[in-house]
């Protein structure tokens, strides 16, 4: 199966006076694992409902393949499976019927495509006589998954699938996904975590309609100019207070059980300043940027910018 | 076609295990059709009367026994002065007092004395006070010609001539059926669909290539035909308990209800396509349909009775034209020829609405 790329140019969405999409352009190759990645509120809802068809954009324009989502949006519904961020199936419904429903929206059978969607249907057929209400969280999502997947679509778009879903199923979920795009599907997919950002092939970070940074993993971190340095300790929250009010840190944020430091020069400044306030079984060194401190450098550096 | 009936598979599915809409879709008409059947109706009954007379007399005894006799009033007892008799009244112990003076009944009526008999009623409910004092004075006049063959002095009411308690049933029925069906069919329609863009299905729906008329079709198949259903509980309870009688076509009234059961139909997918959330399709159901359909259909008052503005504004209410076709139908008894004006405005009502939301109905979220 060859997917569909997709292609963003200068999109724009405004509620109001507010700019929700401003001006984003991407684009995404047939077969790959795209991730938007970024914050509540930067857009990423909005950009996927103007991809699906449902909201037109003020200016630019999307296109699918050859098939552009204005004006050909019945042949882009064809082809498109769309998982929103609500949870958007049937409550009342079992899991079986829900999966029937949707096969049937879409003019195929669950029989039809079943080996399609087996890897994934085959962890919720225990339970599916059950309604889709008293589902968990992550069978929730894998039994959406299994629904915009059904009629075999060539470009997948999941608004923020993993949220508010355990850690095990989060795992399980985007190896799914990996093994769907490894079969040529394209995928888009939209997280807040940016531990995900890593299960991507190609990501694009975005924060208040914009898009900052797009590019693989490892671009994304090799763009990281700043030098970052790993401060770890026994009293991390103590530390996290004495770093911020020192007056040569640029940014200090918590990572796990240590802090991920930026400091305006020397490190030695801040390590002898760690060690007048007590702070004496302190490690401090060098460490990799995760995508993480790149977006809060990014951010960062968008603000110092305006 | 095989899509067509998954929809409607799916929207049973979702009516019958909604326990709660279940209740109000199947119990809404059943109670309605009792509490205004038998509760709401403007005869009046259980008028509670007390009387006084400064001394007792056998005529008196006589009069308000009969009175008590009479299925309207309650006699609650004799009050032992005027200072009672308002007392009682004010406490609502009676709702109509009697008062004798001392030439009622006696033994040597003085010459040129006249008796005279004075009724104090409780005019807080109007309509009790003045049906009330109507019958009391039909029923002490009757008494008092066959005690004395004499022509009565009290003018009976020509209100009494007709018996409220039959009129009122019959007159609430049509109403009801065309209240009923326009709530249960329009606002559950309007609900359902509105639902579905509230819990987001509906972006998924839109997101497929489900044409959107067969979405629309496929919500209003399932809420058909339990307004028939609701049609067959409202005749079944109208005829075999309330005694209304259905003496035209069965088949005329039924093929008229279900236009019109359709056109309910046509205004809840329209009010859907507008509104955004369940609570303000609600609303907007309740405030567009059951106000107009309750006030300006002739169910209560009737339209004649309307100032000019609202008179016209009644036209549109599609209620005002079904119960018209009902009254005549079921009560007068008249061929369906009698009702083709009002089964055409249904018609053509239905046409115009089914077409207003088809081309209203956003295949997008804006």
């Amino acid at each position: 199966m060859t997917g569909l790329g997709v292609e963003i140019k200068g999109v724009v969405k405004k509620y109001g006076t507010l700019k929700a999409v401003d001006d984003v352009s991407l684009r995404v190759s047939p077969g790959e694992l795209f991730g938007i990645i970024g914050p509540d509120g930067a857009g990423k809802s909005t950009l996927f409902r103007m991809i699906a068809t449902l909201l037109l954009p003020d200016s630019g324009k999307i296109t699918i393949g050859d098939r552009d989502v204005v004006g050909d949006y019945r042949d882009v519904r064809s082809v498109l499976g769309y998982m929103p961020g609500k949870f958007s199936l049937y409550q009342d419904l079992t899991v079986r019927e829900n999966l029937d429903f949707y096969a049937s929206v879409f003019g195929t059978t669950v029989g039809e495509n079943y080996h399609f969607i087996s890897d994934i249907y085959r962890m919720l057929k225990p339970f599916e006589k059950r309604l889709a209400r008293h589902l968990s969280g992550g069978m929730k999502q894998k039994l959406a998954l299994c629904c915009s997947l059904i009629h075999r679509p060539q470009v997948l778009l999941l608004d923020e699938p993993t949220t508010g879903v355990d850690p095990v199923s989060r795992y399980e979920f985007w190896e799914i996904l990996k093994r769907l795009s490894a079969d040529g599907m394209t995928i888009i997919v939209s997280t807040p975590y940016m531990d995900e950002a890593y299960k991507c092939s190609r990501m694009a970070m975005m924060i208040g309609g914009k898009v900052i940074k797009e590019g693989t993993p490892d671009d994304i971190i090799a763009g990281y100019n700043g030098k970052l340095w790993k401060v770890s300790g026994r009293e991390v929250y103590g530390m996290l207070l004495a770093v911020k009010a020192y007056c040569g840190v640029v940014s200090c944020d918590s990572f796990g059980d240590s802090l991920h430091v930026v400091v305006r020069d020397d490190i030695e400044g801040l390590r002898s300043y760690l060690r007048e306030k007590g702070y004496d079984d302190v490690t401090v060194e060098a460490t990799k940027p995760t995508v993480e401190d790149c977006f809060i450098e990014l951010v960062r550096d968008g603000c110092s910018d305006r | 076609m095989k899509r067509m009936l998954s929809f409607v598979k799916k929207e049973f599915l979702l009516i019958l295990r909604d326990k709660r809409t279940m209740l109000i879709l199947l119990g809404l008409p059943v109670v309605m059709i009792l509490i205004f059947g038998f509760a709401i109706s403007d005869d009046v009954r259980n008028v509670d009367v007390a009387y006084y007379a400064h001394r007792e007399n056998i005529l008196i005894v006589k009069v308000m026994e009969r009175i008590g006799a009479n299925e309207t009033f309650n006699l609650v007892g004799r009050c032992g002065s005027l200072r009672e008799a308002e007392d009682a009244l004010l406490s609502g112990e009676a709702d109509i007092v009697v008062c004798f003076d001392d030439e009622f009944g006696a033994q040597q009526p003085i010459q040129g004395k006249t008796a005279s008999v004075e009724i104090l009623a409780d005019a807080s409910d109007p309509n009790t006070a003045s049906t009330g004092v109507a019958i009391l004075k039909n029923v002490m006049s009757r008494y008092y010609m066959e005690h004395t063959g004499n022509e009565s002095l009290i003018n009976p009411h020509t209100r009494l001539l007709y018996n409220p308690a039959m009129e009122s049933t019959y007159n609430f029925v049509p109403g009801l059926m065309g209240l009923i069906l326009m709530l249960v069919c329009a606002m559950m329609t309007s609900i359902a669909i509105v639902r579905e863009k509230e819990t987001g299905t509906m972006e998924v729906l839109l997101v497929s290539p489900t044409k959107a008329w067969m979405i629309l079709l496929a919500k209003m198949v399932p809420y058909f035909v339990v307004s028939c259903f609701n049609l067959a509980t409202i005749l079944l309870l109208s005829v075999y308990v309330l005694g209304v009688p259905l003496s035209g076509s069965l088949a005329a009234l039924i093929s008229v209800s279900a236009l019109y059961i359709m056109l309910a139909l046509s205004i809840g997918l329209f009010i859907s396509t507008v509104m955004k959330t369940q609570v303000t399709a609600m609303l907007i159901s309740v405030i567009t349909l059951m106000l107009p359909t309750m006030l300006l259909s002739g169910m209560i008052y009737p339209c004649e009775n309307l100032p000019l503005p609202l008179y016209y504004f009644s036209m549109i209410v599609p209620a005002r034209w079904y119960i018209v076709v009902v009254k005549k139908l079921m009560i007068e008894g008249l061929p369906f020829i009698a009702v083709a004006k009002e089964t055409l405005v249904i018609l053509a009502m239905f046409v115009v609405m089914l077409a207003l939301g088809v081309k209203k109905f956003n295949d997008r979220l804006e």
